[in-house]
């Protein structure tokens, strides 16, 4: 049967790959420890992560918050529903957009600097060299920045979502003529806890996965600049793409009833 | 050609266990057989170059001791201990010997130079900062570099500097293992004098035994003691360095004068 060879090939491929995820990440997380030593690492990784990506989630969730408020605006003034504008914004941006529009750009920016500079170690024989340092690539790599992402995606979130929930605050108070205190007092009634949680654990799963990501293809690149190049293209596309897949599942958990 | 294997393992006549021995190491890459049965040993404080072309497995050589590879048969001993297969401490603790000098020394770039001499110290052996930054500046001062120079990043530094760091990488943790991976590739000729002074005076004052590989001859004839020829996956012809010039075997006689005709035809893929 030649037309069902390819997809079961395409199948067991799609297995090995996931096989192989799944033991680099136990791999790299067993290494995890709780030392000094290895703070001063997973530091390192969280600022990295998390500070130097505030500008630009920042940004992202702003300008998300605004475009959001006014075509909701657009939207719904046919119906006469203006007033339901904060309980959207909010519950959009805690819900989806803050995790997954934060994810996208950290993938794009972190996913892909991971990929390239462990590449290039790979590729320089840098990991070789810190194995014969008798220093364990995944415990002084992959370890630090897997744990580094879990843990600093969903305080980026955070943030994100308060940024984006004042992006929708600023257009609706000054374009739109709503009243700032009504505004407010909506949103803070309307989100909800798990509102908030949900995105939350999205931001962590997200983490995990644009490190993992990163890593991994870092970790693997062969064949110089080229290959390097690869990875590169390689960690942000499967990440994002992981992402979304991801960001349904996980909705599907917490809010399918 | 003469027996695979037939002079190599001798050279250091006492019994005492070698450094390293390696009996039987075979090696595929897919279809592609690198290295086939091969057997060679490094005496305690002995200095062994092994010379080849380029493709001859040479670099997996190392990788398979290092454990970087594992071999697909064969025996790897270091100090009488069987290294393949080791893992975790266990191969922490055998690593623990060995330093490297890497072909393009590998430097890691993140970090200043200090630090990538310090490295070992602080992260293999948890040794504090201040003191391995001491060892660290007194390691660079012996390979001929100012304590300035270990405030820099690898990156500002020139090939043969870069050499140089590699170098007091290597013998920071003083290895009784060193291996130099071609340590005079793309170096002028005087700076490979000086590295391969550096590397003869390194391995006397700590006493180690050293395996490198190198297709320059005049770095083999330096700081060997002995040699021996990797052809086809085997080691064709070992002897004292004294001895290359009359081995009487054709494939060396061709490799160190450095001629296009003879029994070595070049391979022209890269393996």
């Amino acid at each position: 049967m030649p037309i069902l060879q390819p997809i079961g090939r395409t199948f067991l491929i799609f297995l090995a790959a996931a096989g192989r995820l799944t033991l680099f990440a136990a791999n790299g997380l067993s290494y995890a420890e709780l030392d000094a030593e290895f703070g001063v690492l997973i530091g390192r990784q969280m600022i990295d992560i998390g500070y130097y990506s505030l500008p630009v989630v920042g940004l992202t969730a702003i300008f998300t918050g605004m475009v959001l408020a006014l075509q909701s605006y657009t939207g719904f003034a046919r119906f006469a529903a203006e007033s339901a504008i904060p309980n959207v914004v909010v519950v959009s941006i805690t819900r989806e957009l803050g995790p997954v529009l934060a994810g996208l750009m950290v993938a794009g920016r972190v996913g892909a600097a991971m990929a390239a500079e462990i590449g290039t170690m790979r590729v320089t024989e840098q990991i070789d060299a810190l194995d014969t340092l008798a220093t364990n690539p995944f415990k002084y790599l992959v370890a630090p920045r897997l744990i580094a992402g879990i843990t600093t995606l969903p305080i980026l979130v955070f943030v994100a979502d308060i940024i984006g929930v004042f992006g929708g605050y600023l257009v609706s108070i000054y374009k739109l003529g709503f009243n700032p205190t009504i505004y407010l007092k909506n949103t803070i009634d309307f989100v909800e806890f798990e509102d908030v949680f949900s995105g939350l654990v999205k931001a962590a799963v997200f983490g995990f996965l644009i490190t993992l990501m990163g890593c991994y293809h870092g970790y693997n690149s062969k064949g110089g600049a080229q290959g390097v190049g690869a990875a590169t293209t390689n960690a942000v596309v499967s990440a994002s793409i992981l992402i979304l897949c991801f960001n349904y599942f996980i909705t599907e958990l917490f809010f399918a009833r | 050609m003469s027996e695979p294997g037939a002079k190599s393992g001798n050279g250091s006549a006492n019994t005492a266990t070698p450094k390293i021995q390696i009996r039987g190491v075979c090696k595929s890459f897919g279809p592609k057989v690198v290295l086939d049965g091969l057997d060679l040993d490094v005496a305690v404080g002995e200095s062994v170059v092994v010379i080849g072309g380029s493709g001859t497995g040479k670099s997996v050589l190392l990788k398979c001791i290092l454990g970087l590879l594992t071999p697909d048969s064969g025996s790897i001993k270091i100090d009488g201990e069987e290294v393949v297969g080791l893992r975790g401490q266990d191969r922490d603790r055998v690593l623990r010997k060995f330093g490297m000098l890497f072909q393009n020394a590998a430097l890691f770039d993140s970090l200043p130079v200090w630090e990538n001499v310090a490295f070992g110290l602080m992260q293999g052996e948890g040794m504090a900062r201040d003191e391995a930054k001491k060892i660290a500046i007194e390691k660079l001062a012996s390979v001929g570099l100012t304590p300035e120079v270990g405030e820099l990043s690898p990156a500002e530094l020139s090939g043969g500097m870069r050499k140089r760091v590699g170098l007091a990488r290597a013998i920071a943790t003083t290895p009784e293992i060193i291996f130099f991976d071609e340590p005079t590739t793309g170096l002028d000729p005087i700076m490979s004098d000086v590295i391969n002074d550096l590397i003869v005076k390194c391995v006397h004052e700590l006493g180690a035994s050293t395996l490198s590989i190198t297709h320059d001859m005049a770095s083999a004839r330096k700081i060997a003691h002995r040699i021996a020829m990797l052809y086809q996956g085997k080691i064709i012809w070992a002897g004292p360095v004294a001895d290359i010039d009359k081995s009487d075997n054709p494939f060396v006689d061709q490799f160190i004068h450095g001629k296009a005709e003879g029994p070595i035809q070049m391979q022209v893929r890269a393996g």
